[in-house]
């Protein structure tokens, strides 16, 4: 089977282990992502998938092993990195628009050189128009979508989403996983996309990476080649549910969805 | 209707007290009827004796408000951003809170004398710890999603304090605020009564020797007034400072005065 697909490596993660006190969260993890890959990490909650996240994004040493970045070790966090949550975290007292320039202000990008680059990434998302509303004035999927445009903002060339729209309504996730597919294919950042929705994954992912938990460790990789940009249609396809199933029955075998 | 209610009970008690007052005939030392009242407040406006000393019971109850409430945020803030410095102070805090810092007010006296600071600083010990602790809640409850945004944008601590902590403790700073203006105003009064040449505490003691109760009625509700108008200043700046706060006061921890 032919898997390497992928140009240039990106990210590598090699021999990655991760303990906190006596739990083992991250168990010697490899994984290898291309630059403009969008891989997805499925699993049940307690295999680690946040954890690797979030030791990506330089929040938190690991144990053991090392993850790098354009080849270089990440001991802290990095400038070339943005960041989704499952919550928006928004600051309550910023405006849609401050907010999505909070990583100008804390890099010191300048805020009138970015302020069209806002404007034009709060209108790929189409939130033009809600430029100077509070993020309380917002629904739940336009604050995630506000924190999405905030994540781009300083031109990352990754992005890591951590279950970012575990919090929203059915309907609003499956908008908001056909926006984040146009806006990855519209500026080709790498993404690293955590969730424990396995449809959400194999509809998103080049690739999707399979974790089981106690101790995290991934368990199988597969590869999705539905043509792009892919239509909610084509979760109802056959090919769609064989991957979707291969997918839960490696779950299953390793201690199960909740 | 409900507002028309209101001032109706309002008046009813009023009409009440100047009834039973009038009925049962106490006499006017113990307690006066409102109308008495209301006439010795009009001469004390009239004769403008009230003017000086509200102004300096004012100035006192600002100073130390100002002088109190800096050093809380100060010190909350030093408390809440170093575990250290919360280590060595943390038994001493607690101390000084359990203890009601208005009992220091005579000896406030003789170390600082009858005139001013002795009263701005007795003002300033008791509106202080409210708004320290209000200020070590608020810059606690940061949202950690929060925190971890901004460190993966790696901002650096100064700017998670100014962006994202400060801004964070506004809500429960204000409610802070606005106990340590009364206190301070409580704060000032008592410091008056143990030792002062002038403020409406003075004027409340002298009344009392001579036994002019209604003239003492007519300075507590100046007092109120004061009071009123103290909380409206801080609300109104809470108002503006804290815009996105909509309703919400924050925490209210608060303090003994």
């Amino acid at each position: 089977m032919q898997t390497l697909r992928a140009p240039e490596e990106l990210i590598a993660v090699r021999e990655l282990t991760r303990r906190y006190g006596a739990v083992t969260a991250l168990q010697s993890v490899n994984l290898s992502i291309g630059g403009g890959e969008l891989v997805a990490i499925v699993g049940p909650s307690g295999c680690g998938k946040s954890t690797l996240l979030r030791i990506l994004a330089g929040l938190l040493e690991p144990t053991e092993g090392e993850a790098s970045l354009h080849g270089s070790r990440i001991d802290g966090p990095r400038r070339d990195i943005g960041v989704v949550f499952q919550t928006p975290v928004l600051f309550p007292w910023r405006s849609v628009l401050d907010n999505v320039l909070l990583p100008v202000d804390v890099q010191r990008l300048g805020r009138d050189k970015m302020r069209a680059t806002a404007m034009e990434l709060l209108r790929l998302v189409g939130l033009d128009g809600f430029e100077t509303h509070l993020p309380r004035q917002l629904s739940g999927g336009m604050q995630q979508r506000a924190a999405l445009v905030r994540a781009l903002i300083h031109d990352p060339s990754v992005l890591l989403m951590d279950e970012p729209f575990g919090a929203l309504d059915a309907m609003t996730r499956e908008q908001m996983n056909l926006e984040l597919q146009r806006i990855w294919m519209e500026r080709r950042k790498t993404v690293v996309f955590v969730t424990h929705s396995v449809g959400e994954a194999v509809f998103l992912a080049d690739r999707v990476v399979v974790m089981s938990p106690r101790p995290g460790r991934i368990v199988d990789t597969l590869e999705v080649d539905f043509p792009r940009p892919r239509p909610l249609s084509v979760m109802n396809t056959e090919a769609f549910g064989v991957h979707v199933s291969r997918i839960r029955e490696k779950l299953n075998a390793t201690g199960g969805l909740e | 209707m409900k507002a028309l209610l209101r001032l109706l009970l309002m008046a009813a008690l009023l009409g009440l007290w100047e009834a039973a007052a009038r009925g049962f005939a106490i006499p006017g030392y113990i307690l006066p009827p409102p109308s008495a009242v209301g006439v010795a407040l009009y001469r004390g406006v009239r004769s403008g004796i009230f003017l000086e000393h509200v102004w300096i019971t004012m100035l006192e109850t600002f100073l130390g408000f100002a002088l109190g409430a800096s050093a809380g945020f100060l010190l909350g803030t030093a408390v809440a951003l170093s575990r250290r410095f919360e280590y060595y102070f943390h038994p001493i805090i607690i101390m000084f809170q359990a203890m009601p810092k208005v009992a220091l007010a005579p000896l406030i006296i003789v170390w600082f004398g009858l005139d001013l600071p002795s009263k701005v600083i007795n003002a300033g010990l008791v509106c202080f710890f409210p708004l320290m602790v209000n200020t070590i809640v608020g810059l606690r409850s940061a949202d950690e999603d929060r925190v971890s945004l901004m460190r993966s944008l790696a901002a650096s601590p100064s700017q998670i304090f100014w962006m994202l902590r400060l801004p964070g403790a506004l809500p429960s700073i204000f409610a802070g605020l606005e106990i340590a203006m009364i206190f301070a105003l409580i704060g000032a009064i008592v410091a008056e009564f143990v030792g002062a040449q002038s403020g409406l505490g003075v004027l409340i003691q002298s009344m009392n020797f001579s036994m002019d109760v209604a003239g003492q009625f007519s300075v507590l509700f100046i007092l109120s007034l004061i009071g009123l108008g103290l909380n409206g200043i801080v609300t109104a700046v809470r108002r503006q400072v804290v815009f996105w706060d909509h309703g919400g006061r924050g925490n209210q921890p608060g303090g003994k005065p």
